[in-house]
């Protein structure tokens, strides 16, 4: 008969290893690829990868106008879904408590936030790129700034809710009416969390693939014209490492290391940032 | 409960109701403030002390469900009246809370944030009535080189002073002070009791507070409260060696609650 101390030591142990053994699993794969990302992206990643263009298949070239393309797209993508994200999330933070309205928005904005991406994609390609009749920047900004609007809308309610209702009952106690209690105390007590939010939605779209493929396409050519078909580099990363073209697999791994360390660096600001605030409040 | 011993009250209560959706917080409340005094609530958890109190500024209209039928008279009208316009009761009737509230601003427009809101002050004026506020409040000695830096950086004790400045710095006529040292170290309390001395000069003070003996320290009048109802008020030094009642009696020393 083991006694009670050396069983819970035992059990202590055991579970320790398994949780140990789950998270060197998990740690394994991420490593592996960022691994092969490294090794295959980093010898691919010339200045020319910054200063040519997507070549055709045989000949050098870079990924400038994927690059910008991405880049065109995600701001645009950021500077439509942010603000509307945010007074949304305002909305159901701070006049939520009271009718029907807030409930079935917060339902919706949840189903929203877990739809598959290129579902959004396809409704984009459907009601927009269908009546224009052609692909175009424009397009993948609409589809990327209705990927950005839940993420946005969740986060902002969620830190507009953690700040104390005292400080809110403060601010109305000196008379203040309600939107300035909003727009001076709250929504800055919650700034740095809805920034992070902002960053992470950004993160997210930066990689978003399907829906630029029914709306953006893709452009061989340097173009800055949001009207036309525009090159982006989840796109292009598709479309290269699909080919059977040597030139075309290693830019599609270095347009991919791109992105991975775009996406990291935000991650990384983000959490410094909501770590300061955290700090500071 | 008649208070004859008020001779000039300040706000009058007269058949205070108060109900949390169905159920009822407060029964049948008639209390008289005396200007320029201090007066305090006590009593057991979930009595109503603090109910009580922010339905002087209506603080429970944030709240929806949250009601109150009676009268309670400020300057000759009905505050609960639904003509009363909320901001500019508030403007009367300034409140502190349990935990400090500083907002997330510097120490300067954590007290600019009421004033702007009632005056359009120059440059000049505005540094003088943050000053005027910061003095009153004791705090202008320990803040005068940082008014620029964040309110949230200054400790629990500096930051309630703080907004007791922000609540004064409007001028209201009623200082309501909801336990504002429970979460406060003894020096700071004893700073901040100190000050609620000063502060009676020049406002009328209500306080609700958990400790006893700072009820008999800092007030002139005690309400005792039980269950929602008032059961005992009268002069601080009254209530205190002589209460009219067993159950006050009881409480303030310590027998129950």
């Amino acid at each position: 008969m083991i006694d009670l101390y050396t069983r819970r030591r035992l059990a202590n142990a055991t579970g320790l290893t398994i949780a140990v053994a789950a998270m060197a699993f998990g740690l394994f794969w991420l490593c592996w690829i960022l691994w092969t990302l490294l090794d295959r992206g980093l010898p691919a990643l010339t200045p020319m990868v910054f200063s040519q263009m997507t070549p055709p298949p045989g000949s050098s070239g870079g990924l400038l106008n994927a690059i910008f393309g991405s880049l065109m797209m995600t701001i645009g993508g950021t500077a439509i879904g942010t603000p509307i994200g945010i007074l949304a999330g305002t909305y159901l933070a701070e006049f939520g408590q009271r009718g029907w309205l807030a409930p079935i928005t917060r339902f919706i904005n949840d189903i929203l936030l877990s739809a598959p991406s290129i579902v959004i994609g396809l409704f984009v390609y459907e009601v927009y790129v269908v009546h224009v009749k052609h692909f175009s920047g424009w397009a993948g900004t609409i589809a990327l700034a209705i990927i950005v609007i839940p993420i946005v809308i969740r986060t902002t309610e969620n830190m507009l809710r953690l700040v104390p209702s005292t400080l809110r009952e403060a601010a109305a106690s000196l008379g203040a009416p309600q939107w300035k209690i909003i727009s001076f105390v709250t929504l800055r007590a919650a700034r740095a969390g809805i920034i992070t939010g902002v960053m992470l939605a950004i993160a997210r779209i930066s990689g978003e693939t399907a829906p630029l493929l029914f709306t953006a396409l893709n452009n061989q050519f340097w173009s800055s014209d949001m009207d036309q078909p525009m090159a982006n580099l989840p796109v292009v990363i598709f479309q290269f490492a699909m080919s059977p073209y040597e030139d075309w697999q290693s830019l599609a791994w270095a347009g991919a290391l791109l992105i991975t360390f775009s996406v990291l660096t935000l991650n990384i600001l983000a959490r410094v940032l909501f770590r300061q605030s955290a700090s500071t409040h | 409960m008649n208070a004859e011993n008020i001779v000039k009250p300040r706000v009058t209560v007269r058949d205070l109701n108060f109900y949390y959706g169905k159920a009822q917080a407060l029964n049948n409340i008639n209390l008289d403030i005396a200007e320029k005094k201090v007066t305090a609530f006590i009593g057991p958890s979930g009595c109503g002390k603090s109910t009580l109190l922010r339905t002087f500024n209506r603080m429970y209209e944030l709240y929806p469900k949250q009601k109150a039928t009676g009268s309670i008279v400020l300057d000759g009208k009905n505050i609960l009246d639904k003509n009363q316009d909320l901001n500019k009761l508030r403007a009367k009737v300034g409140m502190v809370f349990q935990k400090p509230t500083p907002f997330p601003m510097s120490i300067h427009d954590n007290i600019a944030f009421g004033v702007k809101l009632y005056q359009s002050l120059n440059k000049h004026d505005m540094e003088e009535r943050v000053e005027w506020a910061l003095r009153k409040a004791a705090l202008w000695d320990e803040v005068k080189d940082k008014l620029t830096q964040s309110g949230m950086g200054l400790s629990g004790g500096q930051q309630q002073r703080l907004c007791i400045a922000r609540a004064i710095a409007v001028k209201p006529e009623v200082l309501l002070l909801d336990e504002p040292t429970s979460a406060l170290d003894p020096i700071s309390t004893a700073h901040i009791e100190k000050l609620i001395d000063e502060l009676k000069e020049d406002f009328t003070i209500v306080i609700v507070t958990h400790n006893m003996q700072q009820a008999a320290r800092v007030s002139d009048y005690t309400a005792y409260m039980y269950l929602g109802d008032l059961m005992e008020f009268g002069d601080t030094s009254t209530v205190f060696t002589n209460p009219k009642r067993k159950e006050t009696e009881d409480y303030i020393t310590g027998r129950f609650g």
